[in-house]
């Protein structure tokens, strides 16, 4: 399976163990204009899966109402880029509605996707990557898979959490990335980290597609250089695996965070002010973020914005030398 | 002109077949497989741009006129209990707003809105639904808890913080919120409720002739916010059990309608969406009653939206943190207050019917004031939600690692420093 089928087996394996859950969003009813859809409606009937008005305050706004009477809301964003118009929803209504009313209502049903990320030609409104304007909110969890298998576990335990979660899907592993998917129902626990790659010189953290671009990058390190990197996928962004980092930069004495979104204020801000906090007697060298550049997502300059592989080697290298 | 007289001479037959093609219907689907549902229009030869002054102004409903007296020659077919229940609400409502109002104003509380005019609206129209109708409400229908039996106590501790505000302590005074009571915790960015309202009637939407319907409360002002499109839009066209209560009061804090929107109130923008729709005198307690139960009827055996739009004027400051009279004259409340307002024009209906007299009205008056006073005496005694315990849980239904750190942080700063942190007024 490619990650749109995933996403769309976790769905349908959410629809069928849980009566109450409904799909929506715009142009959900056909398939999606990336397939995840498909023959959703078919099977489970136009009253769970259904297109909503072009409007996405009110999708979320919905979603959160839906879920608000104990049901399973499963709302889509059509991209990350477009999830801005439901901010206000998300973040003054989603994530407060549990802790204002004193646990007397909350929408922990609902999930919010969204095709998020770079994709080689979506210029500034179809490559963005938002999740650090959701990880300053207390309430929501953010979560981001790296391929099929993580996608369909993790969604679903999205789906089942009791907290309202955002899900971001990199939209350039729809059909990018390809592998083996359970086909029965499995979930992969929220707030865990993956070591993808245990290394004992350096910590190499990033989530989604960046973990593809990053494994380049420490295949380059250990072939060219000899560099042993222990690479892990955050997976969940918020609330993240601050222990899991932890321990592995207290082993490795270095950190390269990457991710795409710009640097400044990104989620790696974040990890490199709790990790110089929490491992400063252990750190030998000052802690790398290799992001986007703190500019709207360029058309032509794809390229040349992304943290691909080479600046990530670059950025291990320098962490090694110093 | 050319085309028409071109058209004038042409043959019969010809005419005929021309007339057939501009009457020709276009039809749009909507490209689903199995959809029918189509939008058709017609075509014209006239160019006729619709002119706003062309829209006739919609009627607001009204039973009892400003006289107190019955516009119909029928009676109502409220029973006398259900007035008598209505009209105690209402000066209930009205009593504890005034003693609430005058404890902020000393300092007692931190904040207070009033409901002040505005009761016919909350009692009428609380009393037209059923209690598992679930309230999506935006801040000034506090009447409609009460109505449902939030007590005084309840009201009070809310508005005090204390341990026993259901909220424990965390949002501003009036925003209340009660499961037991079907009425969502209300917060403070305008209009998010009307599209979760949606939301939440979708889940009733197979519940069947006795199922609950929803119901959002909502001012005129928070009408203009992009929610209330999306809210109408979306109920509209998903088919939901909702009533869009609109309170039109004239005034979002200093803004008059004029400054708020230029059609014919919030009513007219119901056939735009799809929706049935009623204008209601506000002011008239019976015709809010009679209006949200036809409304709540509609949308349940339909399976459709109603928006009602409740004309009113709000008579009170806009909140403590307000002083009206620095945007509009005296003069217009005293007469709004005068001629207008639900509760003297209720009594005289009452009166008029035997149902009630001045001994009635100062008794219920002396004894409500004496429980409010007595409630919110309570209130100020009752200890304060512990910090420690209510400060960090319920942001996630588990308390993640920082969560967990930070309340370890402030347990430690509290010990060291216990007097600077004891929490009050």
């Amino acid at each position: 399976m490619n990650m749109f089928m995933a996403i769309n087996d976790a769905m349908r394996t959410a629809l069928k163990s849980d009566d109450s859950a409904v799909l929506f969003g715009e142009d959900v009813a056909f398939g999606g204009v990336f397939r995840c859809s498909m023959g959703l409606r078919d099977e489970f009937g136009k009253n769970r899966v259904f297109n909503t008005p072009l409007c996405e305050q009110g999708i979320a706004g919905f979603g959160i109402g839906y879920a608000s009477t104990g049901r399973t809301a499963i709302a889509e964003v059509q991209f990350a880029d477009y999830i801005f118009p439901a901010f206000d929803q998300l973040v003054n209504e989603a994530a407060k509605m549990r802790y204002r009313s004193g646990n007397q209502f909350n929408c922990g049903g609902l999930t919010v996707r969204a095709p998020y990320g770079a994709i080689g030609h979506g210029g500034h409104y179809h490559s963005q990557s938002p999740e650090a304007y959701f990880t300053h909110t207390p309430g929501l969890k953010v979560v981001i898979p790296r391929d099929p298998i993580q996608a369909k576990g993790l969604l679903l335990s999205c789906i089942r959490d009791p907290n309202p979660c955002i899900f971001f899907e990199p939209k350039a592993l729809y059909r990018g990335s390809v592998g083996d998917v359970p086909v029965g129902d499995y979930t992969i626990p929220l707030g865990k980290a993956e070591i993808v790659q245990p290394g004992t010189d350096v910590t190499v953290v990033g989530w989604g597609a960046q973990m593809h671009v990053l494994a380049k990058a420490c295949d380059m390190a250990q072939s060219e250089m000899g560099i042993s990197c222990e690479l892990i996928d955050l997976r969940t962004i918020v609330p993240w695996d601050i222990a899991t980092i932890v321990d592995s930069v207290k082993k490795t004495g270095r950190l390269v965070v990457s991710h795409e979104a710009p640097k400044t204020s990104g989620f790696a801000a974040e990890i490199a002010a709790t990790i110089s906090d929490k491992c400063f007697l252990y750190l030998e060298a000052p802690i790398q973020r290799v992001c986007g550049y703190d500019t709207p997502f360029p058309l032509v300059f794809e390229k040349c914005y992304v943290p691909d592989h080479l600046k990530n080697f670059e950025a291990i290298k320098h962490t090694v030398d110093f | 002109m050319l085309l028409a007289n071109s058209r004038g001479m042409l043959a019969a037959g010809r005419r005929a077949a021309v007339a057939a093609n501009a009457m020709q219907l276009r039809s749009l689907t909507t490209g689903v497989s199995g959809a029918a549902d189509k939008l058709t229009y017609e075509f014209t030869d006239k160019l006729d741009l619709i002119k706003p002054e062309s829209y006739e102004s919609r009627k607001a409903y009204q039973v009892i006129g400003e006289d107190g007296k019955l516009r119909q020659s029928k009676e109502p077919s409220l029973s006398a209990e259900l007035c008598q229940k209505m009209y105690e609400n209402m000066v209930r409502l009205q009593v504890m707003d005034h003693v609430l109002y005058e404890a902020q104003r000393q300092g007692r509380i931190s904040f207070y809105m009033q409901t002040n005019g505005e009761e016919g609206i909350n009692i009428g129209s609380a009393a037209a639904l059923k209690h598992e109708d679930v309230v999506f409400a935006q801040y000034r229908e506090a009447g409609v808890l009460m109505w449902r039996g939030f007590s005084l106590q309840n009201f009070a501790d809310q508005c005090f913080s204390n341990a026993d505000d259901p909220g424990k302590g965390r949002q501003m005074p009036i925003h209340y919120g009660s499961v037991e009571h079907n009425f969502h915790t209300i917060s403070s960015p305008l209009t998010t409720q009307v599209p979760q309202a949606a939301g939440a009637a979708y889940a009733f939407r197979d519940a069947g002739k006795d199922g609950p319907v929803v119901a959002t409360y909502f001012g005129e002002g928070a009408a203009s916010e992009g929610d209330f499109h999306a809210g109408m839009n979306f109920a509209a066209t998903l088919e939901c059990p909702i009533l869009f209560l609109c309170r039109n009061n004239q005034y979002a804090i200093s803004t008059p309608v004029q400054d708020q929107f230029r059609g014919d109130g919030i009513v007219s923008r119901a056939q735009g969406y799809g929706m049935a729709s009623i204008r209601v005198d506000g002011n008239d307690t019976i015709a809010v009653y009679e209006a949200v139960s036809e409304a709540r009827a509609y949308a349940r055996e339909n399976n459709r939206p109603v928006l009602v739009e409740m004309m009113s004027y709000r008579i009170g400051h806009h909140s403590t943190s307000d002083d009206s009279t620095a945007y509009r004259p005296i003069e217009e409340i005293e007469s709004w207050k005068e001629t207008a307002h639900p509760i003297p024009r209720f009594r005289k209906y009452m009166e008029a019917h035997n149902l009630w007299d001045e001994d009635k009205e100062t008794a219920l008056r002396t004894d409500v004031r004496k429980a409010v006073l007595q409630a919110m005496t309570h209130a100020e005694d009752k200890p304060k939600p512990d910090a420690l315990d209510n400060l960090f849980a319920d942001v996630y239904t588990e308390m993640p690692q920082n969560l967990v750190e930070q309340q370890r942080e402030l347990s430690e700063q509290l010990k060291k420093y216990p007097a600077h942190y004891a929490v009050h007024h």
